[in-house]
């Protein structure tokens, strides 16, 4: 229709047929691939193609394809999310790549983050670290009148910073040591410098580490790649905040 | 009011947890590991600063007398004697760590990227720590068989100051000094020293939570500065001894 060319474009992709296959990487062509589709209108491209052949379609995980709900988990080229800062998978355009590029596509790969098939893996970990303690277990109350608690704008800010977190994983993927740390603190943050979730402070960062460090996650070693290739851009501050709170409850909580 | 259907609670069901002391517990989890690093590193960070005020004494042209003389003290004095234990069990504990860290690291990541980029978003040496650390052990263990191991028990030569009868661990270091190889051994582990510790320096504050937009930035500075200069004189002192000892 329109006069601008479609790119073609080499996509190698990982290819594992469920949880204990072996997996290999497989390449594929496509061609007249729009600038202006998402990276995943380019996948689901392929995998037309792919159902036209009478292959099996890749697997991958999409959702809201708009940023925020944290399912599109692709390591595009070497970084999780390609080659933009601060974007998701659904929110990378193919204008970002050249005709004639070759791409590779990887699973999330961290052992608390097992394939599932293809480029879907299973994040239940992170969803166990919040129920050891991403929660206000206090009745709150009915929701109060606006300012009736006041909340110093900086504080919340920061709190809000740390919410805006959606729970990709990508700061995993990104971090040698496959390390939560940077979720895990977000998590923290999130509630426990607010007035509500502050009573439960020292438990909460106490059970979540203790949940990350179960699932198999490794320790920080501050390389800072995981908020570099975060899509949200969540700071290292706030693993700062949990290691400070985190040695705080274990040296002064009732916990023993 | 049934609502609390979910477990919204903070009851762990890490149930083999509860069979540890609170202690043990802090100590073996990630961040407790972490807090170990940072403070041995630190602490080593501090030794090295004491070391090489010692050291920069073989620079002095009196042909040893002041490093020999604080030599002596450094090997007789008591409470000396009781901080180099210390020192010792810090490097202990430092690299026992860093082994346990590293390895549960890797165990974390079972199988690798067929194509990973990481250069853009972490430094080369923040990903190579246990590297740069196995590097410096090695020279560490070459360097303490050479002096360490030779003053405390091997035969030495001898020297003598009015009178005082001393060990002459100078003309041992001037001895080592003067063969190329050692020079270019001492030199390249102070680089890989120097790696390690742009990393360190700033990292140990982040680990034990120090991370604020009035310090960090201090912090960093310091760190780079203190990396650079203290490996860098520590390099100095081969160098200058292998030309003034061959010429
Ligand atoms: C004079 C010698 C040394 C000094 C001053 C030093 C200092 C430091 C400092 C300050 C840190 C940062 C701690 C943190 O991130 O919280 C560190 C980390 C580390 N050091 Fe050393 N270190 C020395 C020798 C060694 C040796 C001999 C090894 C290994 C055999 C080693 C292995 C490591 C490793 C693997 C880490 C990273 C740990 C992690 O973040 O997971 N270091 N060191
Ligand atoms: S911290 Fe960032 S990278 Fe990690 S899960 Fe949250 S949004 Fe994703
Ligand atoms: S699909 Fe929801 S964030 Fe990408």
């Amino acid at each position: 229709m329109s006069e601008a060319k479609g790119m073609n474009l080499t996509l190698k992709v990982w290819r594992q047929k469920n949880a204990s296959d072996k997996g290999k990487m497989v390449t594929y062509q496509v061609s007249d691939i729009s600038p202006d589709m998402s990276f995943l209108e380019m996948f689901d491209v392929l995998n037309e193609d792919l159902l036209q052949k009478g292959e099996d379609p890749i697997t991958f995980d999409h959702d809201c394809r708009e940023g925020i709900c944290g399912m599109c988990s692709m390591y595009i080229n070497g970084k999780p999310h390609g080659p933009l800062d601060g974007t998701t998978t659904c929110q990378l355009h193919m204008r970002n790549f050249k005709d004639g590029d070759t791409i590779y596509v990887e699973p999330w790969r961290a052992k608390a983050f097992p394939v599932l098939k293809d480029l879907s893996v299973d994040r239940t970990s992170f969803d166990r670290i919040i129920q050891a303690g991403g929660f206000i277990s206090i009745n709150t109350g009915n929701a109060p009148d606006a300012n009736e608690i006041p909340i110093p704008k900086d504080i919340a800010d920061e709190a809000f910073n740390a919410a805006t977190c959606i729970g990709c994983g990508a700061c995993v993927a990104a971090c040698k040591n496959a390390s939560a740390m940077l979720f895990t603190a977000a998590k923290v943050s999130q509630l426990s410098m607010l007035p509500q979730g502050k009573a439960e402070k020292k438990k909460r960062v106490e059970a979540m580490v203790a949940q990350m460090d179960e699932e198999g996650f490794g320790a920080c070693t501050n390389t800072g790649a995981c908020s570099a290739e975060c899509p949200k851009e969540i700071s290292l501050e706030h693993i700062a905040r949990m290691n400070r709170d985190y040695l705080n409850a274990k040296l002064t909580s009732d916990n023993v | 009011m049934q609502q609390n259907f979910l477990r919204y609670n903070f009851e762990s069901n890490l149930e083999y947890l509860n069979d540890m002391s609170w202690l043990t517990k802090t100590l073996s989890s990630s961040l407790g590991r972490k807090v170990i690093m940072s403070l041995t590193g630190l602490f080593l960070i501090i030794f090295l600063l004491v070391h090489l005020i010692g050291n920069l004494q073989l620079l002095k042209d009196d042909g040893g007398q002041a490093f020999n003389i604080y030599a002596k003290f450094m090997t007789t004095n008591g409470l000396i004697k009781v901080s180099s234990y210390l020192l010792y069990a810090t490097f202990l504990i430092h690299i026992v760590y860093s082994i346990i860290l590293t390895r549960v690291n890797r165990s974390a990541r079972p199988s690798s990227y067929a194509y990973s980029k990481p250069s853009g978003s972490s430094s080369l040496s923040s990903r190579n720590m246990g590297i740069l650390g196995t590097v410096i052990f090695i020279f560490l263990v070459i360097h303490l068989q050479n002096f360490w191991y030779q003053m405390k028990f091997g035969s030495m030569p001898m020297t003598s100051y009015g009178g005082m009868e001393i060990k002459d661990l100078y003309r041992v270091v001037a001895e080592a000094f003067s063969q190329w190889w050692y020079v270019v051994v001492y030199v390249t582990a102070m680089v890989f020293l120097a790696f390690h510790l742009s990393h360190g320096f700033q990292s140990a504050f982040q680990t034990l939570g120090i991370n604020h937009k009035k310090y960090t930035p201090f912090i960093q500075k310091v760190g780079l500065a203190y990396s650079i200069v203290i490996p860098g004189l520590f390099a100095l002192i081969p160098i200058y001894m292998f030309f003034t000892c061959n010429s």
